[in-house]
């Protein structure tokens, strides 16, 4: 992966596929540059010793083949900057993937386009589930949820209409602009 | 800055419009685009934003933009599936967001699907 915001898209595809109604990442930026990326959900989880395996890319519930590189290419690209990858989970109550990056690292990855890789989630997801994306650095902080703008439209009209989705695109450039500026971390 | 208050604004154009379209319940045409890790990493993610985006622009109103899984030709992602009414399939390989307005421009909107990147022209190269 070239950059942060798709490995989160990578990890926030199998919140989706594990039937998630709720997906939050929270991104935070401490003063001395390691940034904290969390992503939650709360889809069906798994069992403890899945979970303890699940960075081993030989891995996988699937049966077509043999193995799943989501999380092992993100927490390789963790562990090389002396961060970290951290899943906890627990069956019919959700999964947490703690990524930490030090961004100050050489080898550490670009933030790359956040705002895109949440964009792309809700706008293939209009009705379910509902995402939220807060962010915080030490100059500001912001927090998108769609459950606050499907409050707004009311039942009638949907995320999937062309203006709510240029909507949401330029309210999550904004957030993101807000937050972490032009800042390539 | 976007406010909340600026949703209202598009609550009620949209409700008109809404009403409008109730009558025409034409079936769409689902373009599906590999999300998997392998889509993602080879670029996945700017073909759907094309895609939506031209959609968006040509005020198409029966298409249904959808993700899937890897189905195991990592090789030749970012793959997409283009569905139409009739129930044929087309599979494009290869895909970037200039190959994406291309194919919703001959394929999605005139019917002529994009020959030359489809997956049988790939496999004819190989």
């Amino acid at each position: 992966m070239r950059d942060l915001s798709l490995h989160l898209l990578d990890l926030a595809e199998n919140s989706l596929r594990a039937d998630a109604s709720r997906i939050s990442l929270a991104l935070s930026l401490a003063e001395d540059g390691a940034l904290d990326a969390v992503l939650e959900d709360d889809g069906r989880g798994m069992e403890q010793s899945f979970a303890q395996r699940a960075a081993d890319p030989f891995a996988t519930t699937r049966t077509t083949r043999k193995v799943g590189l989501g999380l092992p290419l993100a927490a390789a690209n963790a562990e090389k900057t002396g961060g970290f990858l951290r899943l906890d989970s627990l069956p019919g109550q959700g999964t947490r993937v703690h990524l930490r990056l030090i961004t100050r690292h050489v080898d550490c990855l670009p933030l790359g386009d956040l705002p895109e890789t949440m964009s792309t989630l809700v706008l293939t997801h209009p009705d379910r589930p509902d995402f939220v994306l807060a962010l915080h650095s030490p100059q500001a902080e912001s927090r998108f949820d769609t459950r606050d703008i499907r409050r707004a439209l009311g039942p009638e009209v949907g995320l999937q209409e062309p203006e709510v989705m240029d909507y949401i695109k330029q309210l999550l450039i904004e957030q993101c602009q807000t937050v972490f500026g032009g800042l390539i971390l | 800055m976007k406010t909340l208050e600026e949703l209202e604004a598009i609550r009620q154009k949209t409700l008109a419009r809404i009403s409008l379209r109730k009558e025409d319940k034409e079936e769409a045409v689902r373009v599906v685009i590999g999300m998997a890790t392998c889509g993602i990493a080879a670029g996945a993610r700017p073909v759907l934003t094309a895609f939506m985006d031209e959609i968006g622009r040509r005020h198409l109103r029966n298409v249904q933009v959808t993700q899937t899984g890897c189905v195991g030709m990592c090789r030749l992602e970012p793959m997409v599936d283009v569905i139409t009414p009739d129930g044929n399939k087309v599979t494009y390989v290869k895909v970037n967001p200039e190959k994406a307005r291309m194919i919703v421009a001959d394929h999605v909107v005139n019917g002529h699907p994009v020959t030359e990147y489809t997956i049988g022209a790939a496999e004819q190269q190989a």
